[in-house]
């Protein structure tokens, strides 16, 4: 990863519908060759934000550079995109179909179709190189769209909700090769409202709300802005020992639940010893990317991202 | 740079298009139509000339002496051969009855031959009862008839030389004539084909739109280079089935007409470049209208909307074709001028010109003037598109919406 360089560059992006204003203000910086991941509840103005950075649509106002250049489209040889709404020509066959995408990009549709009966056939879809795509199932057909996304060899790649639509086993593949990519130096950059696949693959995020930056950075900064959670169950019911205990804590079960109070671990296990808790089992947690997104994006956003997708537990 | 990368992705984007369409089964009806109209002319023209065939000239029952019935059918005779080819009303005899009246209403009635109107009178004084109109062709006719015959009773034989007729190649008049033939055969050809063809362009955005093929278009290529890349392939798409067309047509024409083309009048241009410019200016018209189709269709979001559109659009070529066709027979009349420079016109205008006027220079510049403008009409239709499909750039505001806005 090459901090210094960053693949996309956005200030200030605003973009008006009428009178909504779907994006306000975005500012984003992509390091190159980082997996960098678009977090936000449906609505959130994710694939607006996108759509903007690829050049699909101007902003209303504020600037953005993509691979160095102002002009999206300057870029777009060096860019692959996977859009939110998969879209294929049905009559054409898998090859041809990777093969356009990728003269779409630049690449000579020979050279395209050679790369995509390779990547077919590394991807399973050997026996479907010539077969149209109406013919594919739908997890098939979103594998010949990623295909063309990358056939030409791109810089940066940017996914809109990649892994919706997809089984589990789809969607570790799709893990799999978003890390492939990654570690042969290219940018992937990718929007979903699941968290655990950001969790997972990415090393810095933006979490976008209501068409604001709510924040970004590195994961682990996000997961930082919480402190730890403790665990503790204790023989002794009650006694010195709980007034290192916060206020807020929780009790559920014969189990405290609270933060890590400020001074640290140290100064709560000398307290909780010499008040005669009596541990029994204590665990201090590190705070997921969920959490950290419910801190940030508030309880509404988070409600609505659970709502809509199994909310995975933090690693 | 820009234009260079303009055209090297619309050239993917076409040949995509024109690869799906000519591949496609649908293109052998789309080869087929023009066999259909062919077919259905000769099927109604067969039943037109039966109908004409057994139809009869309607009649007008003369009540009177021989003599004058001699005399009127004389002169209706010379009157059918000055008019040849119009139908001259039929003269039938009755002798006059005991009671007229009622001769008259019993003729009037019957229905064995279509009676328009019975003569009483003679040539003398002559009054013509039925369904006729006063000024009407029946009225006219019978009148000169009348007057003809009260000649021919009053001097049988005029005294006097026959018209000596002397046949020349042609004179300036014919020329005229003949080119407006060939300006008008010209035009009605590059007519009939670009209303054929161009009204597809109209539907070329719904298919990417439908299949979402639009965003990965949109993300990669300039939108001018969609729209460019489709219109050619629709150009070509178009050529394709025009040169076959052409190839079949040849030897039917070749065959109805005596002399194929030759039994046209030459153009002014002569037939080698009039032949050449005719595809050019088919091209240029297809371009232009279809950019405008293109830019009106991409706007449409379901095949329901690109259908509704189809009737107003042909309306719209139409009053295209209406426009320009006035400008023949005067190409140096300001209908013409205006017709050519109107960008959407300038096509059929011009080939017009080229039958009848015998310069090179204006079809050069005419050319130039048309790329020009298919140029500036995809670029309206680019942006159109970018700014009220793909919701791009600042929202358009009218003037009254702007002052709610404030």
């Amino acid at each position: 990863m090459n901090a210094g360089n960053p693949a996309i560059l956005a200030r200030d992006l605003v973009k008006m519908f009428g009178d909504t204003r779907a994006v306000d203000g975005v500012s984003l910086a992509v390091p190159e060759g980082s997996i960098y991941g678009v977090l936000g509840p449906n609505g959130a103005g994710k694939t607006t934000c996108l759509r903007m950075l690829l050049g699909i649509i101007d902003p209303s106002s504020g600037e953005r550079m993509l691979l160095g250049r102002t002009s999206p489209l300057d870029a777009a040889h060096e860019v692959g995109y996977l859009p939110e709404e998969r879209g294929l020509y049905p009559a054409m066959s898998c090859v041809e179909a990777i093969a356009f995408m990728g003269a779409l990009r630049g690449l000579p549709l020979r050279e395209g179709r050679k790369r995509g009966a390779e990547l077919l056939e590394a991807h399973g879809l050997g026996d479907w190189v010539k077969k149209p795509i109406r013919t594919l199932s739908k997890g098939m057909a979103q594998t010949v769209q990623l295909l063309g996304t990358i056939v030409h060899r791109p810089r940066l790649i940017v996914l809109d909700e990649p892994f919706s639509g997809l089984d589990a086993i789809n969607q570790g593949k799709l893990e799999a090769l978003i890390r492939r990519q990654a570690a042969e130096g290219v940018t992937v950059v990718f929007s979903t409202h699941v968290i655990a696949h950001a969790e997972r693959l990415c090393e810095r995020i933006a979490i976008i709300a209501a068409g604001r930056v709510a924040f970004e950075g590195a994961v682990d900064e996000a997961r930082g802005r919480l402190r730890p959670i403790v665990h503790l169950r204790t023989r002794s019911a009650d006694g010195p020992w709980r007034a290192a205990i916060p206020d807020d804590a929780r009790e559920a079960g014969g189990e405290w639940v609270f933060e890590l109070p400020s001074g640290g671990p140290e100064p709560l296990l000398k307290a909780l010893i010499d008040g005669g808790a009596g541990i029994e089992t204590l665990s201090i947690e590190r705070p997921g990317l969920h959490d950290a997104f419910v801190a940030i994006a508030g309880e509404a956003a988070a409600r609505e991202m659970g709502g809509s997708e199994p909310v995975v537990e933090a690693a | 740079m820009k234009m260079k990368r303009i055209i090297g992705s619309a050239f993917v984007i076409a040949r995509r298009d024109f690869t799906a369409t000519v591949m496609s089964k649908a293109f052998l009806l789309f080869l087929l139509g023009p066999l259909f109209p062919v077919l259905m002319g000769a099927a109604f023209g067969g039943i037109g000339a039966k109908i004409e065939q057994e139809s009869r000239a309607p009649v007008v029952i003369v009540v009177g002496s021989e003599e004058d019935l001699s005399r009127l059918v004389h002169a209706r005779d010379r009157l059918a051969s000055a008019v040849r080819g119009q139908r001259v009303i039929g003269l039938v005899h009755a002798k006059p009855g005991a009671d007229p009246k009622a001769q008259r209403e019993a003729l009037l009635k019957q229905e064995s031959t279509p009676v328009l109107g019975v003569l009483e009178g003679g040539i003398e004084r002559p009054l013509l009862t039925g369904a006729v109109t006063a000024e009407g062709s029946t009225v006219h006719q019978l009148r000169w008839m009348i007057d003809d015959a009260r000649r021919t009773a009053l001097m049988p034989d005029v005294p006097g030389r026959p018209l000596l007729v002397r046949v020349t190649e042609k004179s300036a008049g014919t020329v005229a004539t003949g080119r407006a033939l060939t300006a008008r055969a010209g035009q009605a050809l590059l007519f009939f084909l670009t209303l054929l063809l161009a009204g597809m362009v109209l539907s070329q955005l719904i298919e990417e739109k439908s299949n979402k093929v639009i965003e990965i278009l949109a993300a990669a290529v300039p939108v001018d280079a969609i729209f460019l890349g489709k219109l050619f392939a629709m150009l070509a798409m178009s050529l394709v089935g025009i040169a076959l067309w052409t190839a079949a047509g040849a030897g039917a024409i070749a065959l109805w007409a005596e002399h194929g083309l030759g039994s046209l009048p030459t153009p002014a241009v002569g037939w080698p470049v009039f032949l050449t410019l005719a595809p050019v200016y088919f091209a240029m018209s297809y371009l232009l209208i279809g950019a405008v189709f293109l830019g009106i269709g991409a706007q449409a979001s379901t095949v329901r909307e690109v259908q509704t559109l189809s009737m107003p659009v042909t309306m719209a070529q139409l009053a295209l074709f209406a426009f320009a066709s006035l400008g023949v027979g005067n190409p140096n009349g300001s209908e013409a001028i205006a017709a050519a420079v109107f960008p959407l016109s300038s096509p059929f205008a011009m080939l017009g010109r080229a039958a009848e006027q015998a310069a090179i220079w204006p079809h050069v510049l005419a050319l130039l003037w048309q790329a020009l403008w298919v140029a500036i009409i995809l670029h309206i239709a680019a942006g159109l598109f970018r700014r009220s499909v793909l919701k791009s750039g600042k929202t358009f505001r009218w003037p009254w919406q702007r002052a709610r806005a404030s």
